[in-house]
């Protein structure tokens, strides 16, 4: 690719880069550093990252982590794929209705989806804890692999469940054999977005947790207040890694399907 | 061997078919012909079992078949896109509906030899349908579909999507594979020249009402209303004293001496088509243009520009209302 672009546009880009990963780099870089002051470099270390799997606190908030993502995860994905196939019966009044709908616990503020959540489980005396911090977690996914699942299905090419139909499968045949597979990247895709959600969830998960049902992600926020430690650091990179990972198996796998457009549906 | 016996269709309120009958005999190429939004497509969907009739009843040998749903009719449809399963082999793909058939290993095998080697795929068989070209792709579908042995076939527009040559070719492998096959094509299409190709008889359609109905020799030799007289080859429309009447190029003659002429003009333009030579020619009394075919014995050289006598004979006049 030759571009004629001005010699400064690739300076600006540059500074950008510059600009939105230094922080990143930062952490990363820190959590190697052998001093527990993170002013100075004093040597590289693998210690935090060892120390990290002695805390029995971070142990704990980690269960409790893993435990709320895949337990939201599978009710989630269950959910939103069956939103996404029962919406594409629908007229299209609906679904435009619908649509919106589920697409808007996206844009809606992490603050205000946190705080109406915990009015509601007040409301109804559901004390806090693991529970509702799955509810919350079910609430906020469906509408990540709702979105997924359905850009794959309107990809789906025309006249293959009819086909199908023509060919003698029945109802549960067609979905089993035809709609299903054609389908699957998109909810897996979807399952893993909405697992790397779950998984660094803050803000709502701060609303809605209790007493024993910390995660890691409340870990980290109520260490930091007492300075941040190079151990922080350590779980952090650990945390950026698997969510860059997991998001990037994402994008591949609902790319993968075979003689079919890219598509990408959400904004990375 | 399919009754259609007063079938309608009626969508948010709008005819989209009028009621309709028709007998399609056992082993016949029937093709609906017709321009895009006519019915056609709606009719066939409605053989299928996709769109259910507002009134009316379909028969297939007599067993009523308008209430069942599509897995249940021994026919099957040749999509379009050919919507072939984009997972799956040629073979797989051909194997679903024996699959579906619960039919016993053994016969699904020796049927899928048989729908590959008809249709030529037999190398392609482990090919995913996106490693095809376009008419390959159509063949997997036909094989698709033969496999089954349905009693009857639905095609819709089976040839749209390739490039003329190719649909040439195919077109007289369907109908040779037609033959050999003796099964009930019913076969839609908005090309007229394929329509006249390959159909034993035509239906003409327009606006979801039937105007003709006839084999191609028929509905081109003796159309009965305008809307036939013209979709089908190229027409000349006559009105005299409130009737009409058509005349096709070739039984006008182009003559020199204008006193004898039905009618005169002048020609706005020469065609010159290898085996066949076409004026056109603007009428003096009507606002319209002519074409004419001319006589391979006439050897004057027409020129545009000069005046034409235009002549034909009586009887080859046809009436298409008034």
């Amino acid at each position: 690719m030759k571009s004629k672009n001005h010699p400064l546009l690739g300076i600006h880009s540059l500074l950008m880069m510059i600009f939105i990963y230094i922080p990143i780099i930062i952490i990363i870089v820190y959590s190697f550093n052998s001093s527990r002051l993170a002013a100075d470099w004093s040597g590289f270390t693998f210690d935090w990252y060892l120390s990290l799997f002695e805390n029995s606190y971070v142990m704990e908030a980690l269960t409790n982590t893993l435990i709320v993502a895949v337990v939201s995860t599978v009710v989630s994905t269950l959910l939103g794929t069956m939103s996404a196939l029962a919406m594409r019966k629908t007229t299209k009044k609906i679904k435009a209705g619908m649509g919106g709908l589920l697409y808007l616990p996206i844009i809606i503020p992490d603050i205000i989806m946190g705080l109406s959540l915990l009015m509601l489980f007040s409301q109804f005396h559901i004390p806090l804890g693991r529970l509702t911090i799955i509810i919350a977690h079910i609430t906020f996914s469906i509408s990540y692999v709702h979105v997924v699942v359905s850009t794959r299905l309107t990809g789906m090419k025309d006249g293959l469940e009819e086909a199908a139909q023509d060919l003698g499968a029945g109802a549960w045949q067609t979905f089993r054999f035809v709609t299903m597979p054609q389908i699957l990247p998109g909810i897996i895709s979807g399952a893993i977005i909405a697992f790397t959600m779950s998984l660094d969830d803050f803000m709502v998960s701060f609303f809605v947790s209790g007493p024993n049902s910390t995660t890691l992600p409340i870990y980290i926020y109520g260490q930091v207040k007492r300075g941040i430690s190079p151990e922080i650091n350590a779980l952090c990179t650990i945390l950026i890694i698997v969510s860059v990972t997991l998001i990037l198996l994402a994008q591949f796998i609902l790319n993968k399907g075979k003689g079919q457009k890219k598509q990408s549906v959400l904004p990375f | 061997m399919i009754e259609l016996a007063g079938v309608e269709k009626h969508f948010a309120g709008q005819v989209v078919v009028h009621p309709l009958s028709l007998t399609i005999k056992e082993g016949e190429f029937l093709t609906l012909l017709g321009p895009s939004g006519c019915g056609k497509t709606t009719i066939l969907r409605m053989l299928a079992g996709f769109e259910q009739p507002t009134s009316g009843r379909i028969l297939l040998d007599g067993a009523d078949l308008t209430k069942l749903p599509p897995n249940r009719r021994d026919l099957n449809l040749v999509f379009q896109h050919y919507a072939l399963f984009p997972h799956m082999t040629v073979e797989d793909n051909i194997d679903f509906g024996l699959k579906m058939k619960k039919l016993p290993t053994k016969e699904r095998r020796e049927r899928i030899e048989e729908a590959v080697a008809m249709t030529q795929l037999t190398p392609l068989m482990k090919r995913y349908p996106h490693q095809l070209s376009g008419g390959q792709q159509q063949r997997v579908a036909i094989a698709r579909a033969i496999a089954n042995k349905p009693k009857v076939l639905l095609l819709d527009e089976p040839l749209g999507a390739l490039d003329l040559q190719l649909r040439k070719n195919l077109q007289s492998e369907l109908k040779h594979l037609q033959r050999s096959l003796g099964i009930t094509f019913v076969y839609v299409t908005h090309d007229q020249d394929e329509a006249m190709m390959m159909s034993d008889r035509i239906v003409i359609m327009n606006n979801g009402q039937v105007e003709q109905i006839g084999s191609p020799r028929e509905v081109y030799s003796k159309p009965t209303t305008l809307f036939a007289a013209t979709f089908i080859g190229e027409n000349n429309i006559f009105s005299e004293e409130g009737r009409l009447f058509a005349v096709r190029p070739e039984k006008l003659h182009g003559i020199r001496d204008l006193d004898a002429a039905r009618r005169t003009g002048q020609i706005i333009d020469v065609q010159y088509l290898g085996s066949i030579h076409k004026v056109i020619v603007q009428l003096d009394e009507e606002p319209m243009t002519v074409s004419i075919v001319l006589d391979s014995s006439d050897n004057h050289i027409w020129q545009v520009g000069e005046r034409i006598g235009v002549h034909w004979d009586t009887r080859d006049e046809v009436n298409i209302g008034s």
